[in-house]
């Protein structure tokens, strides 16, 4: 399914994230010790792990909603240090949630449009009114959203209320108001989760797709094995907060602390 | 219609014809990212132009098929219009096809260019490519996907065009010439059949009859270049190649291609077609989803819709008929107008529908009547591929719920001995491609082509088609006996499922009986009837009580007509199991395999005629999981009453 790396149309290129040395704990607990990862630009890039491994803490972590007590974060060759989601947003970095956060009493089209607030430059009271330069603004945000409306292919439901949406759909549409960020970084928070086969196939594609066509570097969190190693480039694996494997699907799925950690092992 | 199309013999002349004279009057819609896009008679020239002379530049020539696959989409339309004005023949495939039912046509036609949607049609090609070596190029329309595509025999359309472009510079006057070259009597098009019935054959159309009877059609219904349409249905079935090109082409009507297979509904509802076609099975999609909405509105609209629901079936056939009506109920017509008939037909996207037909199978009445009691003019068409469609259509004013009316102009109709319809009409095919033999078979030397349907001409001339001719058997007193149109009465009911008639050599008609579970479990809820699971319900009197008086409704249908009088349904029995596809009693498109039934519950059909009261069964049943286990149960056999012929009835 994955093309081959000779065949893509964005080469891998330099690393785009570095994940150095970072520990988080809440209280006693220790949600991450000690990680260190980086991701490079145009790949799909995994973590991994069983459940309570870190790998939403992780996340969280490089989406800024916390703040790890050591270590750093670099982005473009910048350390950021302390940046609040919406600053880690502006600066290309967009996401999509494990359990959703859509606005379930609002169309398709406005869930996916809101995903383009932080371009919009007009003030408020203009865009209300929907006049003058916000009008012109509006079309133009439209035009990105219609397009990825095309792309994830939910024309039927622009003007269906999310929350009447079947899962699997309601997910894609997540994945449409991240990508309306025109991110240069997507996370994907187990975006396979809850789904049924053709779901997952589906969302699979999508996210080649997206890592093809606009040469988005993907960030995904599964524990879903199978699905990661199809369309994984590189493969981090967590366990108990620490790293335990990093590599490529093939070195990953050979690795015996990894094998342990997912099959147990007999003490 | 005023416009002179004398002397413009083919589609590609028709083209030019319109682009000359309405150049600007939209020709095709299709809706992208959102918005309706157009493309005006002109523009669809110059697209058809450049095509054509991409197609030349990579050596399509005269007598060369070009395979089309794709939903409706402008492309797909100009590739048509191109590949003939070269003198060439467009074979329009079913998108929907498997890789492998695709390799024959192209193979029989020893296709040599392909032109395609996107990149699952590409793929679908390439995987058949080593049993197709003849396909030298694939076309795309939609490039997504197929950047890392590396085959040789690949090409974008953008590419094709551009090619076609550069050609045209070089020698402005070919086309023209090509153009000229074309005559009426050229094939246009060939469809293929599918395969159910053996092999797939391809029907070969000429310009000539396409044209002739899409202008019979249209001549008819006064269409013209203000009437829009909806082509959401596959391009490779004859009737959609007729109502999206070949009756746009002889009137100038616009045609509207949907964004997606999913969203027809609403694309429908944004374009406002006014000439409409769908299969029954869609009509009936579409007034399931009303009832079910009416369920959960309010009871305030509930009742307002049942008022003026039962308003219209009583009266709104005749309104729309022309027939007299009372002024208080035409008041009383115009004010449910207002209040439920005009927001549904709204809802259905049909407030502005002139004419809609459906065909192809047949539609019960009362799905018939409830579109036609709220004002939309559904009318009933006969046709096949190999007649260009337009055999027989019901005039305005003229429409019957059991017809397809009488014969369009051009048609001659006629009737073997065993009531084998015949047709004679300019529409005709010329041929099956390549297939001499099955071209005899069905076309005799006086140019009447045998349809293997069976049927007769009824009192007032309109075409009645009740069976296949080889299902058509005889009771024992020689009377007619047309076990499908039987059943097809029968399962008109919700009740009914399925229905099986016996009485081929038999001295009177007996059938099975399916119940429809849903249908029939609901109606026991409602009533308080309590059942232990299928076999239960399927054997309690009650529901025999509810059969019984679907079929007497039948009989009373049936003795109203002369033909059929007799093969009214004596006695019956309610199967205790579904037929199913699993146990071979159906075929996988869900038809009865009536001989096979009858072989396999022999015993039930001699107690039919037996005269037996109840029966023992015990079956054996195949679970899905492939476990077999079996059923036994005590089914009773119980008569229906029959009445006398209408005919005779008057006559007493």
């Amino acid at each position: 399914m994955a093309a081959g790396p000779e065949a893509r149309a964005h080469r891998v290129g330099e690393v785009i994230l570095a994940v150095d040395g970072v520990s988080l704990a809440f209280g006693g607990v220790k949600a991450l010790s000690e990680v260190s990862f980086d991701v490079r630009e145009h790949e799909v890039r995994a973590i991994i792990g069983p459940n309570g491994a870190g790998k939403s803490s992780m996340l969280n972590v490089i989406n800024g909603v916390y703040h790890p007590q050591r270590g750093t974060i670099r982005y473009l060759g910048r350390e950021y240090r302390d940046m609040d989601p919406h600053e880690v947003a502006a600066s290309g970095i967009s996401r999509t949630f494990q359990n959703l956060a859509l606005f379930k009493g609002m169309s398709v089209l406005d869930n996916i449009m809101s995903g383009r607030n932080l371009k919009m430059r007009s003030n408020i009271l203009l865009q209300a009114l929907r006049i003058g330069p916000a009008l012109r603004e509006e079309m133009e945000h439209r035009a990105v959203v219609e397009r990825i409306i095309d792309f994830l292919e939910i024309q039927a439901y622009r003007k269906t209320q999310v929350g009447r949406l079947p899962y699997g759909l309601q997910k894609r549409v997540d994945l449409a108001r991240a990508l309306a960020m025109e991110p240069r970084i997507l996370l994907l928070d187990e975006p396979m989760a809850g789904m049924n086969m053709e779901e997952k196939q589906d969302m699979c594609r999508f996210i080649l797709d997206v890592n093809d066509q606009f040469g988005t570097t993907i960030v995904l969190i599964e524990h879903d094995m199978g699905v990661v190693m199809d369309i994984s480039d590189r493969v981090v694996v967590l366990d108990y907060g620490k790293k335990i494997g990093d590599g490529t699907p093939d070195v990953v799925r050979a690795n015996q602390a990894v094998i342990d950690a997912y099959l147990g092992v007999s003490h | 219609m005023a416009e002179d199309l004398s002397g413009l013999d083919t589609f590609p002349k028709l083209l030019l014809h319109h682009a000359r004279v309405r150049g600007d009057r939209p020709a095709i819609r299709e809706k992208d990212l959102g918005i309706w896009q157009t493309w005006s008679w002109a523009r669809f020239a110059d697209e058809v132009r450049s095509l054509a002379g991409g197609l030349a530049a990579q050596g399509f020539k005269r007598g060369d098929h070009l395979a089309l696959v794709g939903d409706n989409r402008p492309r797909i339309y100009a590739a048509m219009c191109a590949a003939q004005c070269l003198g060439g023949i467009p074979v329009p495939l079913y998108q929907d096809a498997v890789a492998a039912e695709m390799a024959f046509p192209i193979q029989n036609a020893s296709i040599t260019h392909a032109l395609v949607e996107d990149q699952e049609q590409v793929d679908k090609l390439l995987e058949i490519l080593p049993q197709c070596p003849s396909l030298a190029h694939i076309y795309y329309d939609e490039p997504r996907g197929l950047r890392h595509y590396a085959q040789p025999q690949l090409m974008s359309c953008d590419k094709l065009l551009e090619l076609g472009a550069g050609f045209l510079k070089r020698d402005a006057a070919f086309l023209d010439a090509e153009i000229g070259k074309g005559a009426g009597s050229d094939t246009a098009a060939m469809f293929f059949t599918s395969g159910t019935t053996g092999a797939a054959k391809g029907v070969v159309l000429t310009h000539h009859s396409l044209i002739d009877r899409a202008r019979a059609a249209a001549d008819m219904e006064g269409l013209n270049d203000t009437d829009v349409v909806l082509a959401y249905l596959p391009p490779a079935w004859i009737g959609q190649n007729i109502f999206s090109y070949a009756q746009p082409f002889v009137t100038g009507y616009c045609i509207c291609c949907p964004e997606s297979a999913e969203t027809v509904m609403i694309d429908m509802r944004d374009i406002g077609p006014t000439y409409y076609f769908a299969p029954p099975r869609v009509f009936e999609a579409l007034l399931t989803q009303v009832s079910i909405r009416m369920e959960d509105a309010s009871a305030l609209k509930r009742s307002l819709y049942r008022y003026f629901m039962a308003m219209a079936r009583r009266i709104g056939g005749d309104i729309l008929d022309g027939r007299q009506v009372g002024v208080l109920d035409r008041l009383m017509y115009g004010l449910g107008n207002l209040v439920i008939y005009g927001p549904l037909r709204n809802v259905l996207g049909m407030s502005r529908v002139r004419v809609a037909y459906t065909a192809g199978e047949a539609i019960g009445p009362d799905l018939f009547r409830f579109y036609r009691s709220i004002g939309i003019n559904l009318k009933q068409l006969y046709g096949s591929t190999e007649t260009s469609v337009f055999v027989c259509v019901q005039p305005n004013g003229q429409v019957k719920a059991d017809t397809v009316g009488p014969a369009v102009k051009g048609v001659e109709l006629s009737f073997t001995p065993e009531r084998e319809l015949l047709i004679r009409s300019p529409g005709l095919f010329k041929e099956y491609y390549k297939n001499p033999q099955a071209t005899a078979e069905s076309k005799d030397a006086q140019g009447w082509f045998h349809t293997g349907d069976a049927g007769y001409v009824d009192a007032d001339g309109h075409l009645k088609i009740i069976d296949r001719v080889k299902d058509v058997g005889k009771l024992a007193d020689g009377a007619l006996f047309a076990p499908k149109y039987l059943e097809n009465k029968l399962k008109f009911f919700p009740y009914i499922k399925e229905a099986v008639a016996f009485g081929h050599g038999r001295d009177r008609v007996c059938a099975f009986i399916n119940m429809d579970m849903e249908a029939v479990g609901n109606w026991a809820e409602k009533r308080g009837l309590p059942y232990a699971g299928y076999v239960d319900l399927a054997s309690r009197d009650e529901v025999y009580a509810l059969m019984r008086e679907c079929i007497e409704q039948v009989n009373l249908d049936l003795a109203a007509e002369p033909e059929l009088a007799g093969s009214q349904i004596q006695r019956f029995l309610i199967l205790h199991k579904q037929l199913e596809a699993d146990d071979g009693e159906l075929t996988r498109t869900s038809k009865v395999r009536r001989r096979h039934v009858g072989e396999k519950y022999a015993s039930l059909v001699d107690a039919l005629y037996g005269g037996k009261e109840v029966i023992h069964v015990e079956a054996q049943v195949r679970y899905e999981d492939g476990r077999t286990g079996s059923i036994s149960a005590d089914l009773k056999i119980r008569d229906a009453k029959i009445f006398p012929p209408a005919a005779a009835r008057k006559a007493a």
